[in-house]
């Protein structure tokens, strides 16, 4: 609760960053419960009053309170001069976005959905990842793009993308991935405060589910570290990544899995730029299997570079061949059933797992 | 028939000014040909063009079509909004009451050589270029029978051999789309012209601005229309464009505004267009329209307009009612007919929505048809690669 202190393992040390003042207080035990909805709100507030360059900006933000309702109470706080409802026009508001971060202001920048992002994309790469390299240094981008990614619930092909794997590929970008209420309070604070461009992805289906969160988590000063990813569930026999929605899927999968004797470590990514190796890889040196879970589309995705990463540097220590699990190689369809097969469920995970483990034979089964 | 009950109206000038009516006896309904001329309920206001008059010509058959057209719409998108509480309908859904006017006149004037492209407001106009009911209900329930197999779902409807483009989700895109269509009739020396419809909201897109520029330099036979229902989702025009008057929006390029509550008026509309984009090249509708219904299922459309405005604009401009009164105000059917009609549809709907429910979600084999339209043997997979694959044909 006031950080979790991870045990030294073969070369990897991991603590959380503790501002001085939190170690001074002592907390009630007594946990509280917060939907990912809240967490964020409160983020955003917190930091638009302690720093008056953050601002938001963004479709229905202000007098609509966020179509998501994330931005609930902001502009009524804030004014319309720090919360700014734009056109439907997002190459035109990225761009003007980025442009005042040029010139020394922190924003906020909502997108809908991240596939609207897409009409924006010139701007998050060329205009905001690259410019502190181009200009040595000089240009320094302190801005956040955030929004729903992922699949919904029926929103067809257009609507449920994962941009994970595609923002993450850039130099000079950050990606967020936040799953509990804690990692969406403080990554968000963290990625308003970085210097750098970062991309904060968040997932529909999570803002109203509820997780609890220490007083450490609820004070205004709770930052998480960029770059570290977190270990949500120990276990000894199989490493399986991921990060959003399906940590969720992956949790539920070991709870599964202990019933077959099958002890899981589930690892919470948080950040898929900067991936957060050293934390993967040693715990794939403890388990030796890995099943890396992600929505997105598998092709040259996150589960893809996070193989390469550990054939690369834990080769040795692999007992089994690396499972991917991802969205479908299709773009998404809208019917219910057909949906169900496009997204990952909690048995593809379990399979999965099994067939690491040596408990099941793969069927390579035509569709 | 008592005209004075028109003549009170919050527009300026009447709501309808019948010069001259051929009909003394009522005929049997729905098949009278004989010509009727009618005002529009306002003049046309024209930017860099020359306005068509407000007199256009029709028909009882006509009107008792538009009615029996506008009445099967309302119905339709009345019955989706239920299905969609119900949790029948999932995801999205973007209901077009209020509008139906824009799709019945549009179609009136075109051909189905003409193309239609819209953004994700489709059903109606679906239905306008010949969808069936069971076709969007099962659509939108995501059955086999839906016009995209129960794979696109609401805000993808297509009819390509009704050259009827879609359906399409993100907001502005189908208009240089719109413009490519055109861009292939031209080549093709079709002799026909494509409709791309926007919103208000998507009127503002960067990428209109691009591709109306490039139509211009290469006269292509495009007609934007911009569907001004006054609010992009939860943000009322004044708020997302410096100059609301999207008729003059393209500047070089004419435009054209018009009451998109009246029928007759985007008939005549859409008519004048067709014939100048053939001619000159792109131009511009704007249609002064209205959604009844919020943006989609999840707004309840009532947190940025007032429900006085909504009923207002329901009692006073609402396109069925409009008809309606002309077509008893001319003595074209009986009030019971009328009735008899929405009762008609209304059952024409139920049966659909009941033919819809029993109609079978899609095979599992369907996740993998239509990646490509030559998969050239390469695999593709489930969520679980090495349980679920498939060879793409």
């Amino acid at each position: 609760m006031l950080g979790v202190v991870r045990k030294k393992m073969l070369g990897q040390s991991l603590l959380k960053i503790r501002p001085a003042v939190s170690m001074l207080r002592s907390y009630s035990s007594a946990a509280k419960q917060m939907t990912v909805r809240d967490a964020l709100n409160s983020a955003l507030d917190e930091e638009m009053s302690a720093d008056q360059k953050v601002f938001l900006m963004g479709e229905e933000v202000g007098e609509y309170q966020g179509a998501y309702k994330i931005s609930k109470g902001l502009l009524e706080k804030y004014g319309p001069e720090r919360v700014l409802d734009t056109p439907i026009t997002e190459a035109g508001f990225a761009g003007i976005a980025v442009g005042a971060a040029y010139h020394g202001l922190k924003p906020v920048v909502e997108f809908m959905t991240f596939n609207f992002s897409m009409q924006a994309i010139d701007h998050i790469i060329n205009s905001a990842a690259k410019s502190n390299y181009m200009s040595a240094g000089q240009m320094s981008v302190p801005i956040v793009f955030r929004g729903p990614n992922g699949a919904a619930a029926g929103v067809g092909a257009q609507h449920s993308q994962c941009y994970a794997a595609w923002y993450a590929s850039c130099p000079g970008l950050k990606v967020l991935t936040p799953y509990s209420s804690e990692d969406a309070r403080g990554l968000l604070k963290a990625a308003i405060r970085d210097p750098d461009p970062v991309v904060f992805l968040e997932n529909e289906l999570l803002y109203g589910e509820s997780f609890s969160v220490s007083d450490e988590v609820l004070d205004s000063s709770f930052c998480l570290p960029i770059g570290k990813a977190k270990i949500e569930r120990v276990g000894r026999d199989v490493t399986i990544t991921a990060f959003s929605k399906m940590v969720g899927h992956a949790l539920k999968a070991a709870e599964i899995l202990e019933k077959d004797g099958i002890d899981a470590e589930v690892i919470n990514l948080r950040s898929i730029r900067p991936l957060d190796r050293s934390t993967i890889n040693a715990s794939v040196r403890k388990t030796n299997r890995l099943i890396t879970v992600e929505e997105g589309f598998p092709q040259h995705g996150v589960g893809a570079e996070i193989c390469a990463s550990v054939v690369e540097e834990s080769f040795a220590y692999l007992d089994a061949p690396v499972e991917r699990i991802a969205g479908a190689d299709v773009p998404m369809p809208y019917a219910a059933n057909l949906e169900r097969l496009a997204v990952p469920q909690v048995e593809d995970i379990v399979r999965a797992v099994k067939r690491a483990c040596y408990r099941s034979v793969p069927l390579a089964a035509a569709a | 028939m008592a005209l004075s009950r028109f003549a009170s109206s919050s527009r300026s000038g009447s709501l309808l000014k019948p010069l001259s009516s051929a009909i003394s006896l009522r005929r049997p309904i729905s098949t009278d040909t004989t010509p009727i001329t009618l005002e529009t309920s306002v003049p046309f206001t024209a930017h860099q063009c020359e306005a068509p008059s407000r007199t256009v010509q029709t028909t009882a058959n006509e009107l008792l079509t538009f009615f029996r057209d506008m009445a099967l719409m309302r119905r339709m998108e009345i019955a989706a909004d239920s299905l969609y509480k119900a949790k029948l309908i999932r995801g999205f859904c973007h209901l077009y009451d209020g509008q139906e006017a824009v799709a019945v006149g549009m179609e009136a004037a075109l051909t189905k050589k003409d193309c239609i492209i819209t953004a994700y407001r489709d059903h109606c106009t679906f239905m306008a270029r010949g969808g069936t009911l069971l076709e969007v209900f099962a659509e939108l329930m995501g059955r086999q029978a839906g016009c995209s197999r129960g794979k696109g779902g609401s805000m993808h409807f297509y009819k390509k051999d009704s050259n009827f483009y879609g359906g399409h989700g993100i907001v502005g895109a189908q208009v240089p789309l719109g413009c490519g269509l055109a861009f292939a009739q031209k080549y093709s020396k079709d002799e026909a012209v494509t409709f791309a419809l926007y919103g208000d909201g998507a009127a503002n897109q960067g990428q209109l601005f691009e591709a109306l520029n490039i139509s211009a330099l290469w006269d292509l036979p495009a007609i934007l229309v911009c569907e001004n229902n006054h609010y992009g989702m939860g943000t009322a025009e004044w708020r997302a464009a410096k100059s609301p008057a999207y008729y003059k929006r393209g500047d070089y390029a004419p435009g054209l505004k018009v009451d998109g509550m009246d029928v007759l008026a985007v008939k005549q509309a859409c008519t004048f267009a067709k014939e100048h984009a053939l001619k000159n090249g792109p131009i511009i509708l704007e249609m002064d329209t209205y959604r009844y219904h919020g943006h989609s299922m999840s707004d309840p459309g009532s947190t940025y307009r007032t429900r006085d405005e909504i009923t207002g604009v329901r009692q006073e401009r609402d396109p069925i009612e409009r008809i309606r009164k002309l077509i008893l105000s001319h003595d074209l059917a009986t009030e019971k007919e009328l009735k008899d009609i929405e009762k008609e549809v209304r059952k024409e709907v139920d049966d659909a929505i009941a033919q819809a429910k029993e109609n079978p979600v899609p095979e599992s084999s369907e996740l993998f048809t239509n990646v490509y339209a030559k998969g050239l043997g390469v695999e593709s997979f489930g969520a679980d690669r090495k349980e679920v694959r498939a060879t793409l044909p």
